[in-house]
């Protein structure tokens, strides 16, 4: 990638002894959408506290516009919205006043936040709840608002930690469509999810970390091509009989992954497969067939499903 | 490139300065508002209650004071004794709790440090908070004292910058001892030390009345200076003394200042 906006090499944080990020490399060109995707522990959030120039990196180098965020952190940071796994509202302020002040907080004018809480306030949909103290907002309401003030100071890069969890899913549509419109302004986001869906949606490219380390990174459909078969047949015999058949159903198909109530079984046809098994004399009680995501990527890589 | 960053450019920043302090008093300020005003009162009030209770219940017992060459009456010995002490309650109050709430309850200089602000604006803007509060707590005392006609001269005015002086140094020191704590108890020891240096500092007595070895301790501790530096300007007796006490707390400001801008970087820039 020439001229990467953030570029990390042999990128490795420990805590202790412990190891959370482990000699990781990528980098994140201009105005790309790109995407952290791994089970809880892998050392996502690390990776983005790193970028967000909080946390020092224990080696490796990290360049983010060319700049080490540990040498110019302030400076780093005016360029970067964050929107931390945890929300971190000003319990002391309203919500008008928490948007304020954060601009405040980059050096913003007075004037220029002021016509911008308005718009903000409207994306969060928090208009009626402008002058509320924050401790008293549901927590789908603290997470719009803490998403709304990262964009106070229209950041170039949004680092985004898991932003949709705890959103219903009509927020979580509005935020979809409000961070497609800020890529196409040329905006580049870094985000971290464990909804495939919206892996799949928002990011161009992604990294599938586990434990600390990165498995596999490409676009959501070049990794669906390269880790899974093009259709997925699920079948389910009765959470008994699932175990007795799967030594039978594997020698049927290139791969399969068997779970506590369902079997995965990957191949080109999935009809073709149904059919064939059915004709070996093992009835399923239900069966699906559909076309491979993101999360059978992330089933085979990582060995875990997700929790959605 | 954004509005932030080109602010964030001309400003030179480092990774420990973004030359914005001033925001944290605005902060301050809309958190204040809405506040809970018991504790601020109270704070006001105590020394003012001291000043009743000494001056008039037991200056009629003492009467009249010898410091020095003077001879004064013992409620005007005791006045800029208090003041210093009421510049020092406005400044701890701020600079201690508060600021333990912020670091480990609130985690509020931790979301700061994820803005382009630095360790320095929080330690810098923080402890000018703190400062203006012991200045507010003290330009009411000088009110208080002047309405009930106890102020030497006009000169006494002078014990005001004196005073902020005194509120700077406990406010900065206060604030660095505060991030080494992280429990309640711990911060229990802060009262454990300021009730007895309340007490023994020479706002109510003459510290000459003490033993050799204890009258060297108390003019080791900060509170001792605030109160001769103080007293110095209220009756209006500036000699070379004075600089001692002005550099004791220069250095306290300077040492302040230092430590709690490390230590929020080690704390939260990790
Ligand atoms: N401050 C810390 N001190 C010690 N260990 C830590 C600290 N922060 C994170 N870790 C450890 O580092 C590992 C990675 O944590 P991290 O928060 O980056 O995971 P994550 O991928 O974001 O997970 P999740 O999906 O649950 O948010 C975990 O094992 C965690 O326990
Ligand atoms: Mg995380």
């Amino acid at each position: 990638m020439s001229n990467p906006l953030i570029s990390a090499r042999g990128l490795t944080k420990k805590f202790g002894d412990f190891t959370a990020v482990d000699a990781v490399d990528f980098d994140v060109a201009k105005g790309e959408s790109f995407g952290l995707l791994g089970p809880n522990g892998a050392g996502k959030s690390t990776i983005m506290r790193v970028l967000a120039a909080t946390s020092q990196r224990t080696s490796g180098t990290v360049e983010i516009l060319g700049k080490d965020p540990e040498l110019f952190g302030p400076l780093v940071r005016a360029h970067l919205g964050v929107v931390p796994q945890q929300d971190n509202l000003d319990g002391e302020l309203t919500v008008t006043e928490n948007l304020y002040i954060y601009g405040r907080y980059f050096g913003l004018s007075k004037k220029f936040i002021s016509n911008k809480i308005e718009e903000l306030l409207e994306f969060a949909q928090l208009e009626e709840k402008r002058d509320v103290k924050v401790e008293a907002l549901s927590g789908g309401m603290k997470r719009r608002l803490t998403i709304a003030r990262g964009l106070v100071s229209e950041p170039d890069i949004l680092l985004l930690d898991e932003p949709t969890t705890g959103l219903d899913p009509q927020a979580r549509h509005i935020l979809w469509d409000r961070l497609f419109r800020l890529k196409e302004q040329g905006v580049t986001l870094v985000l971290t999810t464990h909804f495939m869906d919206e892996a799949e949606q928002l990011c161009d490219r992604l990294v599938v970390m586990d434990k600390g380390s990165i498995m596999a990174e490409g676009s959501p459909a070049s990794l669906i091509k390269q880790y899974s078969s093009k259709e997925v047949l699920e079948v389910r015999f009765g959470s008994d009989r699932n175990k007795e058949v799967a030594p039978q159903l594997a020698t049927m198909c290139e791969r399969m992954e068997t779970l506590p109530d369902r079997i995965l079984m990957y191949t080109e046809d999935g009809e073709k497969l149904l059919e064939k098994i059915t004709h070996a004399g093992m009835h399923a009680t239900t069966s699906l067939v559909r076309r491979s995501s993101l999360e059978d990527v992330f089933l085979r890589l990582t060995g875990r499903t997700l929790i959605e | 490139m954004s509005n932030a960053v080109d602010i964030a450019m001309s400003r030179k920043s480092t990774a420990m300065y973004a030359g914005r302090p001033q925001v944290l008093l605005e902060r301050g300020w809309l958190a204040f508002r809405s506040t809970n005003w018991v504790p601020v009162v109270t704070g006001f009030v105590e020394p003012v209650l001291f000043l009743l209770a000494f001056g008039y219940g037991m200056g009629n017992l003492v009467g009249d004071v010898t410091t020095g060459s003077k001879t004064i009456d013992y409620t005007l010995f005791i006045a800029p004794g208090l003041l210093a002490n009421s510049a020092m309650n406005g400044a701890i109050y701020d600079s201690t709790w508060n600021v333990f709430w912020k670091l480990n309850e609130s985690k509020l200089y931790k979301t700061m440090l994820s803005t382009p602000l630095g360790p320095l604006d929080i330690a810098l803007g923080e402890i000018t908070w703190a400062l203006i509060r012991g200045l507010v707590y003290s330009i009411g005392f000088l009110t208080v004292v002047t309405a009930l006609g106890l102020t030497p001269s006009f000169w006494a005015i002078l014990a005001i910058p004196a005073a902020s002086l005194v509120a700077f140094g406990f406010a900065s020191f206060g604030m660095a001892i505060t991030s080494y704590f992280k429990t309640y108890q711990q911060m229990g020891f802060i009262n454990f030390v300021l009730l007895p240096m309340t007490l023994f500092s020479g706002s109510l007595y003459p510290i000459s009345v003490y033993p050799d070895w204890l009258e060297k301790i108390i003019m080791a501790l900060p509170l001792w200076h605030g109160i001769e530096l103080v007293r110095a300007f209220w009756f209006g007796e500036v000699n070379s003394g004075v600089f001692v006490h002005i550099s004791y707390f220069v250095v306290m400001i300077a040492i302040g200042l230092f430590v709690t801008s490390r230590r929020l970087r080690a704390l939260f820039l990790r």
